[in-house]
């Protein structure tokens, strides 16, 4: 361990972020009614909350990957002003409260939305309520985590490499799938993992574009959500549940997140 | 094939002036110190850095002409380049280093094999096919990027500081491999170099820049 000095008033001050962010968690654990859990797990409602959360995020992350690594690399390779404020755009669903992502993708996808209401007249598709909104609304909130990571790897990617490759004859698709994905492919599975996990603890946007429906709609976040004042016991499960997945994310990507010792 | 430049390159403050043609057979010499422009020029041929003014033209077809605004792609010219750092790349082993321009140019990968395989032999990596760069000593790497700018079989070769970055032994060994492989590709070869060694070593005739 390097030696540091930490003033005392210091480590009290860290101590006390360190207990706030631990505390919440670590009583999730202690509360956790372990002798009935595996009952609980085995409960018709768990298990469709907790299949239709992995169906949806694993469908998410993977659509986040497919438009979400060009666009990356459009924003990292093309100098034109009005790239900016595209990218403005695209990130702003990582700070833009969930629930007015929700609203954004119902007046957009609604069924009298800006596009929607010609979905439904001219094709007969109803968007909100399904769970294709859920996985809407996952991408919405999701896709901006991926990009960024993405578009830092891209930027810090050699050039020259891309260069030598055209010089070859390579085509710009060419150099992109041969050099420029393999130089991001840590990033890009860093970013789906993101992408996954946020897609995973998605609630706001997904249940107001999609509802909570059981076994139609209803995530684990919004089971939990509905659970709290119905049967708090239950909820405590459903959330170690989210919190072991958050966990085994983390414990994947330490490389990438941990601080470097 | 013959390619002629009569105008201006640069980057960023610097600009410099060229006025050269080159034939089939010749290795065309360009020497001086660092920052005369040297690889700018290399890198203009290829493509890589726009010409500032005037034309660069390869057997009448216009390459750059800013005044016109023509302009052909890096990756439809006629050239091929081994860059002083190299630009191996470090995910693809020998082999598919070699054959990668060949594969994007369409060629069958049994034939792209092939054809790198023979390359390989020649600059004596044969036996390195399946290595990775970085498992590579520094004139193994520059034999590997010879051999993969030589097996496009291009009309011209633009070699930029091909002995810079090898020990004494490996540059002995590559000067006296670089004139016979240059004599039997039949094309044209602009080198740039600081070592007046290399250019008596290769070179038919030369540009002394200031």
């Amino acid at each position: 361990m390097k030696f540091q000095r930490v003033s005392p008033a210091l480590q009290v001050a860290a101590f006390i972020a360190a207990l706030f962010v631990a505390l919440p968690l670590l009583s999730i654990f202690v509360r956790v009614p372990w002798s009935d859990l595996g009952e609980m797990l085995s409960q018709k409602s768990t298990r469709e909350a907790l299949l239709i959360s992995l169906q949806t995020s694993i469908i998410a992350a993977l659509i986040s990957c497919l438009f979400g690594v060009p666009l990356a690399w459009l924003l990292a390779r093309s100098d034109s002003r009005g790239l900016s404020a595209l990218r403005v755009v695209c990130i702003t669903p990582m700070v833009l409260p969930p629930v007015v992502g929700g609203i954004a993708l119902l007046t957009a996808f609604g069924r009298q939305g800006i596009v929607g209401q010609y979905l439904y007249d001219w094709f007969n598709i109803s968007l909100p309520f399904t769970r294709t909104a859920v996985v809407m609304a996952q991408v919405f909130v999701a896709m901006p985590f991926l990009v960024l990571a993405v578009e830092a790897a891209f930027r810090q990617s050699d050039w020259g490499l891309e260069d030598a490759a055209r010089t070859m004859g390579a085509s710009p698709s060419r150099v992109f799938f041969t050099i420029a994905i393999p130089a991001a492919r840590p990033a890009i599975i860093a970013g789906i993992a993101l992408a996954w996990a946020r897609s995973l603890g998605e609630f706001g946007a997904s249940i107001t574009f999609a509802g909570s429906f059981p076994g139609r709609t209803q995530t684990l976040p919004m089971a939990v959500y509905e659970l709290v004042s119905v049967d708090y016991r239950l909820s405590l499960v459903l959330s170690l549940v989210l919190i072991f997945i958050s966990l085994a994310v983390l414990a994947a990507m330490r490389d990438r997140w941990m601080a470097a010792r | 094939m013959s390619i002629s430049l009569n105008g201006s390159v640069g980057r960023g403050d610097f600009e410099r002036s060229f006025n050269f043609t080159i034939a089939d057979g010749e290795v065309l010499a360009i020497t001086g110190p660092n920052g005369s422009g040297k690889s700018t020029v290399i890198h203009t041929i290829a493509g890589l850095i726009p010409l500032r003014s005037g034309h660069l033209e390869s057997d009448g077809a216009m390459w750059d002409a800013p005044d016109s605004q023509q302009w052909i792609a890096p990756e439809n010219r006629t050239c091929a380049v081994v860059f002083q750092d190299l630009r191996l790349f470090p995910h693809m082993n020998v082999m598919s280093n070699v054959a990668y321009g060949l594969r994007a140019h369409g060629v069958a990968k049994d034939e792209a094999i092939e054809r790198s395989q023979k390359l390989l032999t020649r600059v004596g990596l044969a036996s390195f096919e399946k290595r990775l760069p970085s498992d590579l000593s520094g004139g193994e790497r520059q034999r590997a990027a010879l051999a993969r700018a030589l097996v496009m079989k291009p009309r011209l070769l633009l070699l930029d500081e091909p002995l810079s970055s090898v020990d004494t032994t490996s540059r002995a060994a590559l000067r006296e491999l670089l004139p016979e492989v240059l004599g039997s590709f039949g094309g044209a070869t602009i080198l740039v170099t600081h070592d007046l060694g290399d250019v008596e070593a290769v070179a038919t005739r030369s540009l002394g820049l200031n």
